[in-house]
């Protein structure tokens, strides 16, 4: 049996299969989160979407259905709208990741897209407009939200059970001509 | 979801030796059931940990490894851990290969898109819900000679062609139905090197084994597709027909590919999808079209001669007519397209 190249070692948590100890062992993972770091000693088995409710306390983010079917759990990373209950947190490291906490401004000014929702009353319960919002962010900035088919088509992936459809397609109408530049910026 | 180890690679050559240090020589059960597995976008692996469909000892993370798209005279070259959604979004591939564009666009929603590799992608996993729920007992592909809950169960989203007496799980893809449609090839990295083969060759008929799902060993990772240029691709579209009308799997699909001689058709190529239990190349139906005028009654006999062999059961027989009305309408929507020349 060869070992792999040196630099693909297994490290301390890391190790592989059957040459493991204890697979249980808690892991550093590095975070960085709406631009603070967090320091995380996590299960290896930790999603991104627990470790931000659980372990670093930013409840923003929901967990609807756990299986990548609601879209109620979407955050950005690096800007790119991804689900957090089918991405482990181990593998979030190293991104620029962004939570319906980080997108309003310092001094508290909404961003365009929570003050449309707001304008256009874009919700009933509440519960996937968080996960609706950060989507509706990447859907502008993705030049995805140029028409009323292509905002229903790119914003498919946030089920709303209120069916606040009409009200999220005219929140998203209204904050792309004011989300004037792609990213995250609050005003 | 159980505990398993974690290694990240950050090349193929990496992921693949830390895949054979972690089998250890064990005996290889089939890829989908191995004890060592690799991940990148997630999508499927996770969801699956997460029922208890699958239970890998061992995660090798390959997210970290670059793809990139080539688009040259000679066809288009596709890494595997390119996302699904910039391959959807590329404008040359949009203009060029528009059927490759639309399958992965009509697939998933775009979170998923952008978290999805195009390698993951034709490896995902079947929907059918016996398969996802680990409560029913009989399960061919999740539990080998356990039996087929789908076969007297509910079956309407189950497959007609390609079936077996012992799985007619449907291939849920749409991203494959345009890589067979358009005779791509994918290259496969192991252990022993690079080895390419034809993508109408990855995957395997359930037959009496289920759980085998493609010719990859444990130890094997797709690097890339490849795509052959030709006259038909400019003139080609995937059409899905769903229960919704987005972020929905396929009832029936087709991916059209033509060549158009005045009104007659010099080639045809057609994948079919939501309606087979692997990516299904309807080679019966391109033979009834090629060299014949496109019309409706044409499109009308391809169609039958491509459900000729197809099997209903007691909730999925829609599907038959269903595919042949799709791949009508997919040939003759491909027909009309105006395509620069």
């Amino acid at each position: 049996m060869s070992l792999p190249p040196s630099e693909h070692a297994p490290q301390p948590g890391q190790s592989l299969g059957r040459h493991t100890s204890d697979v249980r062992a808690l892991v550093p993972v590095r975070l960085r989160v709406n631009g603070v770091e967090h320091a995380l000693e996590l299960d290896i088995r930790t999603t991104l979407l627990d470790a931000l409710r659980e372990h670093i306390g930013l409840t923003g983010s929901k967990k609807g259905c756990d299986q990548g079917q609601c879209g109620a759990c979407t955050v950005l990373l690096d800007g790119r709208r991804v689900l957090g209950c089918l991405t482990l947190a181990v593998m979030a490291q190293g991104f620029e990741i962004t939570t319906i906490e980080g997108l309003a401004g310092a001094d508290g000014a909404l961003h365009p897209m929570q003050q449309a929702f707001i304008d256009h009353d874009a919700f009933q319960c509440g519960y996937c407009t968080p996960g609706q919002i950060l989507s509706a962010v990447a859907c502008v900035a993705e030049g995805h939200a140029n028409t009323d088919a292509d905002i229903r088509e790119y914003m498919s992936g946030n089920l709303c059970r209120c069916a606040a459809y009409p009200n999220i397609l005219a929140a998203v109408k209204q904050a792309r001509s004011v989300q004037a530049h792609p990213g995250m910026e609050g005003a | 979801m159980r505990p398993f180890a974690y290694h990240r690679a950050e090349t193929p050559d990496a992921a693949v030796k830390a895949a054979v240090y972690a089998l250890d020589g064990e005996a290889q059960a089939p890829p989908p059931g191995a004890p060592v597995q690799f991940i990148a976008g997630g999508t499927t692996m996770l969801d699956l940990m997460k029922l208890d469909v699958m239970h890998p000892r061992t995660l090798i993370d390959i997210s970290g490894i670059s793809g990139s798209i080539e688009i040259g005279e000679g066809g288009l070259r596709l890494g595997a851990l390119v996302r699904m959604s910039d391959a959807a979004d590329h404008p040359v591939i949009r203009r060029d290969y528009p059927m490759i564009a639309q399958s992965l666009m009509l697939a998933a929603s775009q979170q998923l898109r952008n978290m999805a590799s195009l390698g993951g992608n034709v490896l995902q996993r079947t929907r059918c819900a016996y398969f996802r729920d680990v409560t029913y007992a009989q399960c061919n592909k999740r539990r080998p000679g356990s039996g087929c809950a789908a076969l007297q169960g509910m079956n309407r989203q189950h497959a007609v062609l390609g079936t077996s007496d012992a799985c007619i799980a449907t291939y849920p893809g749409d991203f494959a139905q345009a890589l067979i449609a358009l005779d791509a090839q994918v290259e496969i990295v192991g252990p022993r090197g690079t080895r390419r083969l034809a993508f109408a060759d990855l995957h395997r008929a359930p037959g009496e084994r289920p759980d085998i799902e493609t010719v990859l060993a444990a130890d094997e990772l797709i690097g890339a597709f490849t795509v052959p240029a030709g006259p038909w691709t400019r003139r080609s579209l995937y059409l899905k027909i769903r229960d919704r009308q987005s972020y929905a799997f396929a009832l029936a699909s087709a991916a059209v590919a033509l060549e158009m001689d005045g009104g007659a058709m010099r080639e045809v190529r057609i994948g079919l999808g939501g309606v087979a239990t692997i990516p299904w190349r309807a080679r019966e139906a391109e033979e009834a079209l090629r060299g014949k005028v496109l019309d409706e009654d044409s499109a009308r006999v391809a169609a039958e001669a491509a459900f000729a062999g197809a099997h209903g059961l007691e909730h999925n027989s829609f599907k038959i007519e269903l595919g042949k009305r799709t791949l009508v309408r997919a040939l003759l929507g491909a027909g009309r397209m105006e395509v620069p020349q």
